[in-house]
């Protein structure tokens, strides 16, 4: 067995499955980008603080936006303090190196210990902004075209990079990525989640709630159906004010809130949980 | 032989439509030869789906061609010692490429192999009739029909494999299929790529490039140009097809108009309902209440809007082709529905039909008859994606890229 495999095993604070675990180790162990996807609040970005924590290494994040461009991560060029120096300024205007700045893959390249790079939400960007970044990726180097400086990775860095599936990413940079869905936890699953979260719960409102919650996602057509988060804020909410099992017998769900959060949601639930009606009446036309 | 199993593989997850790149597919070949499937089916289950899907949409298809491959296990078995033995080989692919093809490795560049690697698996396809599954009756199975002793292989613990085999069997990722589902999200991901950017309005962003253009032109006093923000400036009209033969589609439909309603990208989205076929009035609502006419919505939007129509373009033939033969009582109807339809999509540059129906019944009637007015497409993502493409298409790309340039 090659030694620098299996190094990644979830930590304390962080449960992984078998197959996620893999995926993880098989990234590291290839040097290939990991791409993590999956629904809202199943710990998609949490995954990379994780992997730096049990790996023990520092972790570099890179949050993507609309805006953001692949540039952007390797340096910035600040053209306008050097155009403002070049005026007003005492700095020696010549010396362009002063004026780089480096963005999170550039620090990542250049840091002198093995780092986690985090590229999180990489779909919000430009449709090409994947592309734009395969060649610094696989090289692991990139030349800063106004001072002529090569920059190479001192140490491959880990990559995760999260998508939320907005946008299509293209095909060129999925195949040089380990890929990796994280499935909604499982009951069994999200027992040992929950235990993380909220140790010592007794047994019986554990039972109760993951089945309420289950429920509600299962028969409720809701919007925004409840994440693995919001369980743990609502069991949070039951522990402090008290509530047992036995209240979460019946239709009714106590801090409902907690757990849906859009209004329709709300009242789409409620309605089944009164037992009003068993399900929607046929297609609802009532969206305009 | 050696490549009986893994080519089986690759040829099995092709035919489910999961194009396997080389690349991949040798990632996966240095990944066995690390070691990294841990010598157990489940991790190479893992391993391999890890490497070669890219989408969850495909992870079902992928447990199809696994299925397909290793389904016949019914014993426990994990890989093998053989298979170690192959991959454990300095040079890692010289048992499953050929030897002219090693020899070719040694001498031409990567590039050059991956080129004749992809050829030869293109030539294999041809003269590789199945029977090489992993444990077949075909006889050309690394492990053979009568030489099996599941005692005698096996190197970890029982158990392991039939879990793969459950997990692929269990087909969990049906849900995902992009050919099957088809939710809000889904959709406002395809309507994202309806964009044509263009700049417009206050000049209020700083143009670098100019700006130090024009300071040194300027002798180096300071000058700043300011340039339009992009913006997105497609027009949507959905025109969409209520009640009748809709009902069954009626959800769908709900979840493409509130995606396009809450696409906040458009630069207008104006919507319109009408039964069966347009005809001289256009109704604001589903309950079809209130009429505007449909000659006065055509003066309201320009050519520059994109036309998207839904419906199942299904209706008795003298509903399209006859005057007077619309079959909603109130619409009276002079001019033909076929006029009609053929007015609208004379009015506009580019427009589709979406039809939530399935492509196999488009053949025949009324359907194929639109469907030769309005390049039609089916209501699911791939059609959509199809539609998106037609509405904004090379032309529109070009103009978009341009846009990006400026």
């Amino acid at each position: 067995m090659n030694e620098q495999f299996d190094l990644f095993h979830g930590t304390s604070r962080y449960i992984v499955s078998d197959a996620l675990r893999d995926s993880v180790n098989v990234s590291v162990a290839l040097g290939r980008p990991l791409l993590v996807r999956g629904e809202p609040g199943t710990g998609k970005t949490v995954l990379a603080e994780n992997v730096a924590e049990a790996l023990s290494m520092p972790l570099i994040r890179w949050f993507v936006k609309s805006t953001t461009k692949a540039a952007d991560g390797l340096y910035v060029y600040d053209t306008v303090q050097r155009l403002h120096d070049s005026r007003f300024g005492d700095r020696d205007v010549g010396d362009i190196r002063q004026y780089i700045r480096f963005g999170p893959l550039g620090k990542a390249f250049r840091s002198g210990e093995r780092v986690v790079l985090l590229i999180d939400e990489v779909d919000k960007a430009d449709i090409e902004f994947p592309n734009d970044l395969l060649n610094e990726l696989d090289e692991m180097r990139f030349v800063v075209t106004e001072t002529g400086d090569e920059v190479v990775a001192v140490h491959r860095p880990i990559v995760v990079i999260t998508s939320n599936n907005e946008k299509e990413l293209p095909d060129a940079f999925l195949r040089r990525c380990v890929f990796h869905f994280i499935e909604f936890p499982g009951p069994d699953l999200m027992v040992r989640i929950v235990d993380v979260h909220h140790p010592r719960l007794p047994k019986k409102l554990m039972e109760r709630a993951l089945e309420r919650f289950y429920w509600l996602r299962e028969n409720c057509d809701l919007r925004k159906p409840p994440s693995t988060s919001e369980l743990i804020d609502w069991i949070a909410a039951l522990k402090r004010s008290g509530l047992g099992a036995g209240d979460l017998k019946g239709g009714d769900v106590p801090f409902l809130g907690t757990l849906i959060k859009k209004e329709t949601d709300i009242e789409e639930a409620q309605s089944i949980l009164g037992g009003k009606r068993k399900r929607k009446p046929g297609p609802d036309m009532s969206w305009r | 032989m050696e490549q009986g199993l893994f080519l089986d593989l690759f040829y099995a997850l092709r035919k489910h439509g999961i194009d396997v790149s080389i690349q991949e597919w040798l990632a996966l070949m240095k990944a066995l030869s690390l070691g990294l499937e841990k010598q157990s089916l489940t991790g190479f289950y893992h391993l391999s789906r890890s490497l070669l899907v890219k989408t969850e949409a495909d992870f079902d298809s992928f447990d199809e061609a696994f299925l397909e491959i290793f389904g016949d296990l019914e014993v426990p078995i994990d890989l093998p010692e053989k298979l170690r033995e192959w991959l454990s080989d300095p040079l890692r692919y010289e048992k499953l490429l050929s030897p002219d093809l090693v020899d070719k490795l040694r001498t031409l560049g990567l590039e050059e192999l991956l080129k004749l690697f992809e050829q030869r698996l293109r030539e294999q396809k041809e003269a590789h009739h199945g029977g090489s599954r992993w444990i077949g009756t075909g006889g050309t199975s690394p492990l053979g029909h009568s030489g099996y002793h599941p005692s005698g292989l096996r190197i970890g613990g029982p158990g392991h494999a039939r879990r793969a085999i459950r997990v692929a069997e269990e087909r969990r990722f049906r849900a995902y299929r992009h050919d099957r589902v088809l939710d809000t999200r889904q959709i406002k991901v395809a309507l994202r790529r309806l964009r044509e950017l263009r700049r417009e309005g206050i000049e209020e962003e700083l143009d670098i490039d100019a700006t130090i253009e024009k300071t040194c032109r300027n002798a180096g006093e300071l000058e700043l140009v300011f340039r339009a923000p992009r913006i997105n400036d497609v027009r949507l009209l959905l025109l969409m097809d209520v009640g009748g033969t809709m009902e069954p589609h009626a959800h769908l439909v709900e979840r493409l108009f509130s995606a396009a309603f809450a696409s906040r990208h458009l630069k207008d989205f104006r919507y319109y309902f009408f039964h069966n076929c347009v005809y001289a009035k256009l109704y604001q609502d589903e309950w079809l209440r209130e009429p505007v006419s449909t000659l006065q919505v055509l003066r309201e939007v320009d050519q520059r809007y994109k036309l998207v129509i839904v419906g199942d373009a299904s209706m008795a033939p003298t509903e399209l082709v006859s005057p007077w033969g619309a079959l909603y009582r109130d619409e009276m109807n002079p001019t033909s529905g076929q006029e009609w339809l053929e007015k609208l999509a004379g009015h506009f540059s580019r427009s589709v039909w979406i039809n939530p129906e399935p492509p196999g019944n488009w053949r025949w009637g009324t359907t194929a008859a639109i469907g030769r007015m309005f390049p039609m497409h089916h209501l699911s993502i791939d059609g959509l994606d199809g539609a998106v493409q037609t509405l904004v298409g090379a032309r529109g790309a070009a103009r978009a890229a341009a846009a990006n340039l400026t």
